[in-house]
């Protein structure tokens, strides 16, 4: 019997998140993998999680779920998981993703693994690999616990692939206790971000402290819609109010696997290089020679970026004979 | 209002963080600590709500002797009491161990609210606060930038993938709050002054009642088999600029069929 992975299912805008797709794409490769999905879905939902390789759906769309934060979903999955004990439960790490694999693992004093890039499952163990403080190091861990096993995975870890076929749906019913209702989902608030999303991004243009003000970010604006990209910043720049927490990089920021990064002004603090070394390409500049940055750029250059980034642009503008 | 902050004590941020082979650990001994900047901002949420709803903040944290400097800190910044959880037992927790010492602590006071960082910044699990709410059977309103109470009502702005969403509960809740929800004060001279007279509470593990099967590297579910570098990516060209570098990035960025 090939072991039974779950996957907590996400929508975030109406969408099941990449991440979601991703994953059940990895518990279709290393066993049976089934989904979980709760709240409000789009109607294709259940059909892009089959076609990803979920063979079942438990499925709830209940507004409780919608209507109130985290403790709804964790009665739900944690009475499907004494009823089905499934091998491994998978989480996102996510803001719900990690509220409920933290919430599940208190309720059956169980170990959960966050900020997993990678498992295998042999015999029932799992061997997790984890990218330890930041990147530096490369970790691998396992549970040894009784009961459920979590695992809270980075996005982007795997490549999500239509591998599957279609998916039965099982319907769960919401909670009736009344003590899941303790957290009220008064308004859902959509910050609009300036031009394209960094997660899906194809190329990102990333400033970092090098840039000097928050004026420095309109020329990385310039160079990101010439090629088509987003703009990112590391957390320093964040912290300083020069760009919103939307556009951060790193480990407590976005990940993100662009084709070509360029990155301005940044030193590549490790915590940085969490959120986007494994970018296809990667193109850095920097006044310091020494800036860890350079070990990992496929085109370091080593100078100003106020003069690099214009030549860059009129450059590029030159080639596409934009004025 | 009686708010419990607990956080963090980390290597200060000029220490390269390293991970010892035999325990497979982060060193922390022999490096200078302070507190983590992500505790501080949970600190100074407190003091900002307590200043205006009256009340006092008692900062937590678990940790080894050399933490007690970052404890000064909260102190110094306003908390009016602290708790150091301070045993060899307790080294080795993992998440769900760490939550069951400071769910501990918790019990044994009276609180209104419990404010964590949502994440410290020397290892990022992010879980450890709605374990804590879980085993305190409180809700967990968590990745909060914004926080007010009103009455015996809290309500935040929780960080959502698309901006935020707006959360209320009845207290007593615990809230995980984000890095960005405010800048901590600088301690005034006074507050230093004032922090050094108050006595630090500590509790060791059996003090909490908490036995090997509940705390420290014995009880704990997730184990590190082994510890490594990590794959390398290929370092490629570093040039120095000569006055034609963002031509040469143009040509590198044709020749990837970007431009």
């Amino acid at each position: 019997m090939p072991d039974l992975i779950w996957v907590y299912a996400e929508v975030v805008e109406g969408a099941i998140t990449p991440t979601t797709l991703e994953l059940v794409t990895k518990a279709a490769e290393v066993g049976t993998a089934e989904a979980i999905l709760l709240g409000s879905a789009p109607a294709d939902a259940v059909e892009a999680l089959g076609a990803h390789g979920a063979q079942k759906v438990y499925r709830s769309d209940d507004a409780l779920f919608n209507d109130f934060l985290t403790l709804p979903a964790i009665e739900t999955v944690a009475a499907l998981i004494e009823t089905h004990q499934p091998a491994l439960v998978l989480f996102a790490s996510s803001y719900a993703g990690r509220d409920l694999a933290a919430g599940l693992s208190a309720r059956f004093d169980c170990g959960a693994i966050t900020d997993v890039g990678d498992f295998q499952l042999r015999d029932g163990t799992v061997e997790a690999t984890i990218p330890a403080l930041g990147g530096s190091y490369l970790s691998t861990a396992t549970l040894v616990n009784q009961g459920p096993k979590l695992l809270l995975v980075r996005p982007k870890s795997f490549e999500p692939k239509r591998n599957g076929g279609s998916a039965t749906v099982e319907p769960v019913s919401a909670p009736s206790d009344g003590g899941v209702q303790r957290m009220r989902v008064l308004d859902r608030v959509t910050v609009p971000v300036e031009g394209p999303q960094l997660e899906g991004a194809r190329n990102i243009v990333a400033g970092g402290r090098g840039l000097k003000s928050a004026e420095a970010f309109h020329m990385l604006h310039e160079l990101a819609d010439l090629i088509g990209g987003a703009v990112g910043a590391t957390r320093a720049v964040v912290d300083a109010a020069w760009v919103p927490y939307s556009m951060q990089i790193g480990q407590t920021g976005k990940t993100v696997k662009p084709d070509v990064y360029i990155a301005c002004g940044i030193s590549g603090a490790i915590q940085h290089l969490a959120g986007m070394k494994t970018s296809r390409s990667i193109v850095a500049v920097n006044t310091d020679p020494e800036a860890p940055i350079f070990k990992i750029a496929d085109l370091g250059v080593v100078g100003d970026v106020f003069q690099v980034v214009p030549q860059l642009i009129a450059e590029i503008k030159k080639r596409k004979g934009v004025a | 209002m009686q708010i419990i902050v607990c956080g963090k004590v980390i290597p200060d941020s000029s220490v390269t963080l390293e991970i010892e082979p035999g325990t497979k650990r982060m060193r922390r001994k022999n490096v200078p600590h302070e507190l983590d900047p992500a505790a501080a901002s949970a600190v100074e949420t407190a003091l900002r709500l307590v200043e205006q709803h009256g009340g006092s903040v008692t900062f937590l944290t678990m940790g080894i002797p050399d933490t007690t400097v970052g404890i000064r800190r909260a102190l110094a910044m306003g908390a009016a009491d602290a708790i150091h959880l301070v045993d060899d037992a307790f080294a080795g927790s993992d998440t769900l161990g760490t939550a069951k010492a400071l769910a501990a602590a918790i019990r044994r006071e009276t609180y209104d609210l419990v404010i964590c960082a949502t994440e410290s910044s020397d290892s990022y699990s992010g879980i450890v606060p709605v374990q804590v709410a879980q085993l305190l059977g409180i809700p967990p309103l968590t990745f909060a930038n914004q926080v007010s109470v009103e009455g015996n009502t809290v309500t935040i702005h929780r960080q959502s993938e698309t901006g935020y969403s707006v959360v209320t509960a009845q207290l007593p809740a615990l809230i995980s709050t984000t890095s960005g929800i405010c800048e901590p004060r600088y301690p005034q001279l006074k507050g230093i002054m004032a922090a050094r007279k108050i006595e630090i509470r500590t509790h060791t593990a059996a003090d909490l009642d908490l036995g090997p099967d509940q705390v420290g590297e014995s009880a704990a579910r997730e184990r590190v088999l082994s510890v490594g570098p990590p794959p390398t990516r290929a370092a490629g060209r570093v040039i120095q600029d000569d006055g034609q570098a963002g031509v040469e990035i143009a040509e590198y960025l044709a020749s990837l069929g970007v431009i």
